[in-house]
């Protein structure tokens, strides 16, 4: 079982009708992150993927919810398992699968791969390999909007893998310090690869440690994506209003392994299905229809998450790949520094 | 018309302008601001820009550094000074893993206008932590530019011009050559960065050297006038984009190389210089290139000792007279 939050949630928000069209489109995306890291692992297997994949399944509320609570001028840093977490800032499911599948129409022309999500256009700036790595490059996004007062937040992504390196410690300690509009978001998964909490943290309490920063902090269980949105809009506000950051743990699950090469034996088949039990989008999907959504409309829009990602695995299929020349150019702006 | 300043002033000088000109441009680091800067390169430039673009931080290079990036890849463009390079190894992650890759890593769409500057390389007796010659490790990183100027015109002018550029280019003074005067041109001073400077004419034998060993070389090539040995040096100025151009006409000149710089022998930019001048002017060679170095040690806290290791006149001249008499290390 997942702990009881320590925190006390608020009141239940009231329902208003027009939340039934913000609980689908929150659904619609969460289950198009889900249907793209399904055909994903699939690629994978047919070997049209390389290197790494780290898979979001089981995560896509926290995504999913947490962007739908920025604005687009919003900056997104994250980790390597950045999937969700672009398709949520808006990246196409194309631009995702080609950069996947290695093709020059992927969102970094081929050259970024899983790990390395980037779309300038939608304010995602990046998916990043070194665990903790990001963190202090986020908390500089912030202080860029700080000194230029451009009334925008960043939010930074990592698991609880990252809470014991430098770089957090670093980042939040500068982020409080210089109170940036920052919003870091431990997306606790309870396993750092194979390695669970309990071998990793002397204290589990993620949140905990804004507490030694003087930083505000949050921390709940993600089952509902709307109530997720609704906890990460009060961090964004407090960025966005006082220019103050917080640090939220959400307690999440991975259903599959760390990347394609774990088979995950470090944890029982009970506890999985257990926790599959829980998942939050197939319970978006049954609070829709108990909420009023007819099943032929839930349906209508799962079609169309089907025909967007069968579009996109085609694109990327039949897009052309990098070549030699589109290397020079990406390493350094202007003339090649030989 | 030119004055004279001390290398700390040409420095200063050129992040003034630079702050002057582009609202973008903010100096961050430890003990900038109201310290005056740990070698007073910074002096009163807290006063005169305020803490919001003279930041003083606490002591967390890979935090600090990892902001630089951040606020460069959405359009700042920060200077962010370690009070010596040698305290980067801990930021390294931040300069080779995102300020290097982050463009290649978004195909293009981002970018990483962004300074890294201080001083490099030994100071006096500061002991093996403290003595790095770093700019081998980062010279070695596409993505990267590196510069190590000598004099005070050309720190003024290569670090103006690192500022305007749009890569992240690093920027290696020398806590040696801070007090050191020379002639800066008055009014607007750029320097290119990939450009070297002979800097003193000779036709026998070539010394490469950059930063502080540039002004070994040219006392090793004073004494050498007096044997009769006519040295040239090229003062490299800038190590990554090197100015291979510059380095392969004089040795068809004077057919004979010494590299002189600190950090060790292994590997580094004098192993790159050499690899490149025997490929680009095998033909105009009449000895093995020499390359003096630190040795192979980490440095020593005695002065006898930091002596002995540190690349010194009389190694050079040494060298010199080794390939002078064809001989090899
Ligand atoms: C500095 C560093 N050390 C080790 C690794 C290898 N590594 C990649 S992911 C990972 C586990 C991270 O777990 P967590 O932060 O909980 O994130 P999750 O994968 O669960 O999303 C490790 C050890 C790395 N990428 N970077």
């Amino acid at each position: 079982m997942p702990p009881t939050p320590d925190t006390t949630p608020g009141p239940p928000p009231t329902r208003a009708s027009s939340d039934l069209d913000r609980l689908a489109e929150l659904y619609r995306q969460m289950l198009l992150v889900r249907r793209v890291e399904e055909e994903s692992a699939r690629a994978y297997a047919e070997g049209k993927i390389g290197g790494f994949l780290h898979l979001y399944i089981g995560q896509e509320a926290v995504a999913v919810g947490a962007l739908a609570a920025l604005r687009p001028e919003d900056y997104v840093v994250t980790t390597y398992r950045d999937h969700g977490i672009a398709l949520a800032k808006g990246m196409t499911p194309r631009a995702l699968l080609a950069e996947l599948f290695g093709k020059s129409t992927g969102c970094s022309r081929g050259l970024g791969g899983s790990m390395h999500m980037f779309d300038r256009e939608h304010n995602m700036l990046g998916g990043y390999g070194i665990v903790g790595g990001h963190i202090p490059l986020a908390a500089g996004v912030a202080f860029a909007s700080k000194y230029r007062a451009d009334g925008r937040v960043t939010v930074c992504f990592f698991g609880e893998g990252a809470v014991s390196i430098g770089g957090f410690h670093e980042g939040l300690s500068l982020a409080a310090l210089w109170k940036l509009p920052i919003v870091f978001i431990c997306e606790n998964n309870e396993y750092a690869m194979g390695t669970p909490l309990s071998r990793s943290m002397s204290v589990e309490d993620v949140s905990l440690k804004a507490l030694g920063y003087g930083m505000d902090r949050d921390r709940f269980v993600v089952d509902d994506v709307l109530e997720v949105e609704r906890r990460i809009g009060e961090a964004v506000k407090r960025a966005r209003e006082e220019s103050l950051p917080t640090l939220v743990e959400v307690r999440t699950y991975r259903f599959r392994g760390h990347s394609m090469s774990d088979p995950a034996k470090y944890r029982t088949p009970a506890e999985l299905e257990e926790r599959k039990q829980r998942d939050p989008l197939a319970r978006a999907r049954a609070s829709l229809v108990q909420r009023g959504l007819d099943e032929q409309r839930v349906e209508a829009l799962e079609r169309s998450v089907e025909a967007e990602v069968a579009d996109a695995v085609k694109f990327a299929n039949e897009s052309p790949e990098p070549t030699l020349a589109d290397l020079e150019p990406t390493t350094y702006k202007g003339p090649f520094a030989y | 018309m030119a004055r004279t300043l001390r290398f700390r002033e040409a420095l200063r000088e050129a992040m003034i302008e630079e702050m002057d000109r582009d609202e973008r441009v903010f100096l961050m680091g430890e003990e900038v601001g109201h310290y005056q800067g740990a070698y007073k390169v910074s002096e009163g430039m807290l006063d005169r820009f305020g803490d919001k673009r003279v930041v003083d931080t606490p002591i967390a290079e890979s935090g600090f550094a990892g902001i630089g990036v951040g606020a460069a890849m959405v359009g700042l463009r920060p200077i962010i000074e370690f009070m010596t390079w040698n305290f980067s190894a801990v930021a390294f992650d931040q300069i080779l893993n995102n300020a290097a890759k982050v463009r290649q890593m978004s195909g293009g769409q981002f970018e990483c206008p962004i300074v890294f500057r201080g001083p490099n390389a030994s100071a006096r007796q500061v002991g093996s932590q403290h003595s790095h010659a770093m700019e081998h490790f980062y010279a070695t990183v596409p993505g990267l530019k590196v510069v190590a100027p000598a004099f005070p015109a050309d720190a003024k002018g290569l670090l103006k011009t690192a500022i305007r550029d749009d890569n992240p280019v690093l920027v290696m003074e020398s806590e040696t050559l801070y007090a050191v005067k020379g002639d800066v041109p008055d009014g607007e001073h750029l320097v290119e960065l990939g450009r070297a400077h002979v800097v003193r004419p000779g036709r026998d034998v070539t010394l490469v050297a950059y930063s502080r060993m540039t002004h070994v070389a040219l006392e090793a090539a004073t004494d050498l006038e007096k044997e009769g040995v006519s040295a040239e040096v090229v003062d490299l100025r800038s190590l990554r984009p090197l100015d291979e151009g510059t380095i392969v006409a004089s040795v068809e000149r004077t057919h004979r190389l010494v590299v002189v710089h600190e950090g060790w022998p292994y590997g580094g930019v004098g192993a790159e210089i050499a690899d490149r001048v025997q490929r680009l002017a095998f033909d105009a060679l009449d000895a093995p290139i020499l390359r003096v170095t630190t040795l192979d040690v980490p440095m020593p806290y005695s002065a006898k000792l930091e002596q002995a290791c540190m690349p010194q006149r009389d190694r050079v001249i040494d060298a010199v007279r080794r390939t002078l008499a064809r001989g090899t290390n």
